[in-house]
């Protein structure tokens, strides 16, 4: 109802010098940092003539591996950012005892773990889940790249937009100090008047419209372009869930950006949708937005059954035991998902009847999940299993999402609940299950999937020393939480009173930095194997004796990703056709048909920064010229029909020509 | 025949020597119907919201003080018309008629922006007698669902003006007509919502 104090400039709207936080000697110093390291990579980048090389073959590809490439190093970036949020925290929690106010505070601690959340779901966990479907599904389908290839680069760009406002919020005024999900009337703007929230609602409505297309567009690509005789029932089960991921998406994000745009409308124009006067009802929101936020946790996971599924079977050299089960697993726990959002709000007084009604879809929920974790454990039984990276990190994953799992059915307890409500047991338990599940899951497939991107393997030994910091600092940095929890913390708080508590935060800031180790080893895991990649170099294309069609092409694959599309016969189609001595055509090839890259896409996601930045500090004037100048490009974009062209047909076969000599090579 | 193994049924072909033809665009309609089916959740939500706060008039206006029954129905009538010569258009385009593809696309178009005009005229309206939006949590939800959709009309309006250039440009070439096509599920598609709006917004809440 009240707007914000600070005078309107016609120009600046309400940005002025007093926005930088010039008093937070902290965030001055990771200016100062940030300044002269980009100043380095922009440095080097020009020193070495790579700019236009980065916008041809990059910036402006339609290239689903390309941009699921630069997707994961978008999410890479992001979860530096992230961690160090989360360091921070894990610090003043340690040191705030007796009287000690610690070192971060109140206005950035509460930026800080707002930050923290916003950024490791929306700019780690989505874009590498997303980066992951992008490259691996047309692959495992037989694709040449996916339906809208245009889009594909749009929805990236939309996503980077978006990272890039939360991390302009560092600098630029300030983030929202409101928790991750932004409940009213705190992220009211009688409550939140500065920008904070404001970055939070635009950075989250850009890239969210570069989910929902992604999500979008990976539905029709599976449904519409896999290869010939690959029923659904034959889809590997990467892709089975890599497709109930994207129905999630779709039927998901939209709810989310309609409650954020509800929550702007309060913000700018005054409305009462979540306020405490005037008939709104914040509680509205708290539903709607849990609406979206349940099944975004499948949204999450569920790809990671997936590469789980696929690493078990390779790594213990079976078929997966129970494929059809998996499947319906899958499909009974995107179904669920949405019938289960009332649990995070039993507090909220809805009655016994209703509580329980979701207290007990959230138990059932966990019945396909030990499903899957049982076929699984069959499928490791009296398998010949290799105990390789991928297969190590799934491992890890089996033992650790289980306990998340339980110590989740308890928190499913109406009755528990009241008591575990909004405590440390609840972070314990979603970061077990997320980091557990998630990031236990993308490191299975960074390892797993690396040699097919790059055409080298990564290293053993850093990637050993990166696993082992990473299980043991995980389990030191979360056990305490649980137990902190059961005697009743609550979460993010900046300072506490009982200095018996102190001992627990103490062993958690430990685990924190055990894991830091971890981040850093793979960091220098990733760097050694690219120093090292001749030695670690893989020209089979199938460096694991896998058993999907991704593995039948050559390492990295050539942009059409298959001279001659593949014909499906059985459920694991490359272990097939290696079974039954399937000879690659090495003539006969013709000119592929391909889409052409395109600038549109980094255009208009730069635009909607602009307008979004604009937005938020009320320069009216920006926000309207960049939403004009937003239509007439996509417009005029419209105007180009012509938007394909065909690779030569010599291409083709010299490409061809090298797999082949490399192949002869292997004395296959 | 390199690409075949033996077995007891005979060769297996593991790979697809031909090129066949992928037109593009050859999934766009699936695309946009899923497209419109996300766009439906969003109106979901506003509509359930407006079921939720429909009610919350925080003792100012209701329904019956401010709708216009005669004036939602001369409106609602404009966008079914718009409809009806949208599908004008469609059969149109079948025959391969380009000069009666654009002459009622024009006419839908009119139609669009009469609907438009009116209710811009109802909003200003409630927005002078002091029903503003926010002026209570119902006006809010109805001022934002009848507003979504409107601002929907606007959109495919400006859609609607482009592709009328690229058919006058290019002709009923393929890409065109998959455009029309796309417009046409559109345009539909937020005549179906209209309905839903008219049905539960306007007329159940005079009988409230």
């Amino acid at each position: 109802m009240t707007s914000a104090p600070t005078p309107i400039d016609p120009i600046f709207g309400r940005l002025s010098l007093d926005a930088l936080p010039l008093h937070e000697p902290i965030v001055v110093a990771t200016f100062v940092a940030v300044v002269i390291g980009g100043a380095a990579v922009l440095g080097l980048i020009t020193r070495y003539r790579l700019w236009g090389w980065l916008w041809r073959d990059w910036f402006t590809s339609v290239d689903h591996k390309k941009i699921g490439i630069m997707y994961m190093v978008l999410g890479l970036i992001m979860f530096l950012r992230g961690f160090a949020d989360a360091i921070m925290m894990r610090l003043q929690q340690a040191m705030a005892f007796g009287g000690s106010e610690g070192y971060l505070n109140a206005h950035h601690y509460d930026q800080i773990f707002t930050a923290h959340g916003v950024i490791m779901i929306f700019f780690v966990a989505m874009p590498f889940v997303t980066g992951l479907m992008n490259y691996v599904v047309p692959l495992q389908i037989g694709a040449r790249d996916v339906s809208f290839p245009f889009l594909n680069n749009f929805s990236f760009w939309m996503t980077a937009a978006g990272a890039g406002l939360v991390m302009c919020s560092l600098f630029v005024g300030e983030f929202a100090q409101t928790g991750w999900l932004a409940y009213p009337p705190l992220s009211g703007i009688a409550y939140s008047p500065a920008s904070g929230v404001d970055y939070y609602i635009w950075a989250l409505q850009i890239a969210g419209v570069g989910t929902t297309l992604s999500g979008i567009n990976l539905v029709v690509t599976i449904l519409k372009m896999r290869a010939p005789g690959m029923t659904l029932m034959k889809m590997p089960v990467f892709t089975w869930t890599s497709l109930c991921t994207n129905v999630l998406i779709v039927a998901s994000f939209p709810v989310l950006t309609a409650v954020l745009a509800l929550l702007s409308l309060d913000r700018y124009v005054g409305t009462n949708f979540f306020t405490n006067d005037f008939g709104g009802s914040p509680m509205m929101y708290v539903n709607l937005i849990w609406i979206w936020g349940h099944p975004e946790v499948y949204i999450l996971i569920l790809p990671l059954f997936g590469v789980f599924s696929e690493v078990t079977s390779t790594f213990s050299g079976k078929k997966l035991f129970g494929y059809t089960s998996m499947v319906y697993a899958t499909i009974v726990i995107t179904i669920l998902s949405y019938l289960v959002w009332l649990h995070h709000f039993f507090t909220m007084g809805s009655g016994a009847s209703v509580n329980s009604f979701f207290g007990i879809t959230t138990m059932v929920i966990s019945i396909p999940t030990g499903a899957k974790l049982f076929n699984w454990l069959f499928t490791m039984y009296r398998g010949r299993i290799r105990f390789e990276l991928p297969m190590m990190w799934t491992i890890a994953f089996m033992v650790t999402f289980t306990v998340g799992g339980m110590t989740g059915v308890l928190l499913a307890v109406p009755p528990a609940d009241f008591v575990l409500h909004n405590s440390l047991f609840l972070i314990a338990h979603f970061h077990n299950v997320i980091i557990g599940g998630v990031l236990f899951g993308l490191f299975a497939a960074i390892n797993f999937w690396w040699p097919k991107a790059f055409g080298f393997k990564l290293d053993v030994f850093w990637g050993k020393i990166s696993f082992w910091c990473w299980v043991v600092g995980f389990w030191l940095a979360f056990m305490p939480l649980y137990v902190l929890g059961l005697m009743g913390v609550t979460r993010r708080m900046r300072v506490f009173d009982d200095p018996s508590l102190q001992i627990w935060f103490v062993v958690a800031a430990i685990g924190a930095v055990i894991i830091a180790a971890g981040i850093g080893a793979m960091l220098v895991q990733f760097a050694v194997s690219i120093w090292k990649r001749e030695e670690l170099r893989d020209e089979t294309g199938d460096p694991w004796n896998a058993r999907t069609l991704e593995w039948a092409t050559s390492s990295p694959p050539p942009d059409y990703n298959f001279a001659f599309t593949p014909v499906i016969h059985s459920l694991d189609a490359w272990y097939d056709m290696k079974a039954r001595g399937a000879e690659r055509p090495v003539t006969g090839f013709k000119a592929i048909h391909m889409p052409s890259n395109t600038g549109t896409g980094i255009i208009l996601a730069g635009l909607s920064a602009v307008c979004g930045f604009a937005l938020i500090w009320y320069m009216w004037w920006l926000a309207g010229l960049s939403f004009l100048a937003l239509l007439t490009v996509a417009i005029a974009h419209t105007f180009n029909y012509r938007r394909d062209f065909y690779i030569p047909v010599e291409t083709v076969e010299a490409a061809e020509a090298v797999r082949t000599r490399q192949l002869a090579a292997q004395g296959a | 025949m390199q690409n075949q193994a033996m077995t007891a049924a005979g060769p297996v072909s593991f790979y697809d020597l031909d090129e066949h033809a992928h037109p593009e665009g050859h999934s766009t309609m699936l695309g946009f119907w899923i497209y419109l089916m996300s766009d439906c959740l969003i109106f979901a939500i506003l509509f359930a919201c407006y079921a939720v706060l429909g009610g919350n008039l925080a003792a100012g206006p209701g329904p019956k003080d401010l709708f216009d029954l005669p004036l939602v129905a001369v409106n609602t009538a404009m966008l079914l018309f718009s409809s009806i010569t949208y599908g004008f258009a469609m059969l149109a385009m079948q025959r391969g008629a380009k000069s009666a593809v654009l002459g009622w696309l024009a006419v839908t178009g009119l139609f669009g922006a009469v609907f438009l005009g009116i209710e811009l005229y109802e909003f200003h309206h409630l927005i002078h007698i002091g029903a503003t939006p926010q002026r209570s949590a119902f006006l809010s939800a109805f001022f934002t669902l009848v507003g979504t959709h409107g601002l929907h009309v606007t959109f495919g309006t400006i859609w609607l003006v482009t592709l009328m250039v690229q058919v006058s440009r290019h002709g009923l070439i393929a890409a065109n007509q998959r455009r029309l096509m796309c417009l046409s599920l559109f345009w539909h598609f937020l005549d179906v919502i209209w309905i839903g709006v008219f049905t539960f917004v306007y007329l159940m809440g005079m009988l409230r």
